[in-house]
């Protein structure tokens, strides 16, 4: 199964809410061309939710450190959101899980962008 | 192509996205034949999921005319997956640690190590040309299918 993407609005931030796998030659290259898309719009406010995201690979979430990094790099913000088991222990083992930005509850990600 | 000899499987498959997935869907099912815990399967799909990745991608590089081949044996001990390439060759002393702060914002490197994380044993054979990768799980006392 490939992942699923849809993006909803709130309070200026772009939610994309994932689903399926995030995985080489399946969602890696979908989400990287949201990401792009977004940004391309100025939409720069941007939260990932995985909450129904059962599988990554390497690729997966490299794509997620790429998306970060190019987020950032814009002057933007990134942040991860309902992250299942699977994804949370392999960000720990990656040492991953410090670097991004992880909420578990929505409108505290939402409240957590800065205001600029 | 397919061969059978005991409990040991092997596939030839073209360098393709499809036969990743072929391979990985056989280690899943093997694992869960073999009657480990749903942690376990996962860690042992996606590990040689990764060790297929990097067969393809790395090694063969999509060439068509390039094979990547999978045999599965359950010893009844352990799980033994093995993957063969016919790339350049890989040399795992040249990788570079993706949990080195400098490396940890890098959108790729991670393979290897999540193969070394979740299997029990890891070995890397030169084949002159290609790599092949073992990749082992101890079964210990978990009640096997073979």
């Amino acid at each position: 199964m490939s992942m699923k993407i849809s993006t909803r609005q709130v309070d200026g931030v772009t939610i994309l809410d994932l689903g399926g796998r995030i995985t080489l030659g399946e969602g890696s290259v979908q989400l990287r061309d949201s990401v792009r898309d977004l940004l391309g719009k100025g939409q720069k406010k941007i939260l990932l939710n995985l909450g129904e995201v059962n599988y990554i690979d390497s690729s997966g979430i490299g794509e997620l450190v790429s998306a970060y990094t190019t987020v950032r790099n814009q002057g933007g913000e990134l942040k991860l959101l309902n992250l299942t088991r699977k994804v949370h222990d392999l960000l720990q083992i990656t040492k991953l899980y410090t670097v991004f930005d992880v909420k578990d509850d929505e409108a505290s990600a939402i409240a957590a962008y800065s205001q600029a | 192509m397919t061969g059978q000899q005991a409990s040991r499987i092997t596939y030839t498959l073209d360098s393709s996205l499809d036969s990743v997935n072929k391979v990985e869907q056989t280690a899943e099912q093997m694992a869960r034949k073999a009657g480990v815990d749903e942690d376990e399967i996962f860690r042992i799909s996606m590990a040689v999921r990764e060790a297929a990745v990097n067969a393809v991608l790395h090694g063969n590089a999509y060439d068509p005319d390039k094979r990547m081949t999978a045999s599965f044996e359950n010893t009844g001990a352990d799980l033994v997956i093995r993957i063969t390439d016919e790339g350049k060759g890989l040399d795992p002393a040249t990788l570079p640690d993706p949990l080195a702060p400098e490396n940890l914002l890098r959108g790729s490197g991670r393979g290897i190590f999540l193969i070394r994380s979740f299997m029990d044993e890891v070995h890397f054979r030169q084949l002159h040309p290609g790599t092949e990768l073992t990749l082992i799980k101890h079964l210990g006392t978990a009640p096997t299918g073979a």
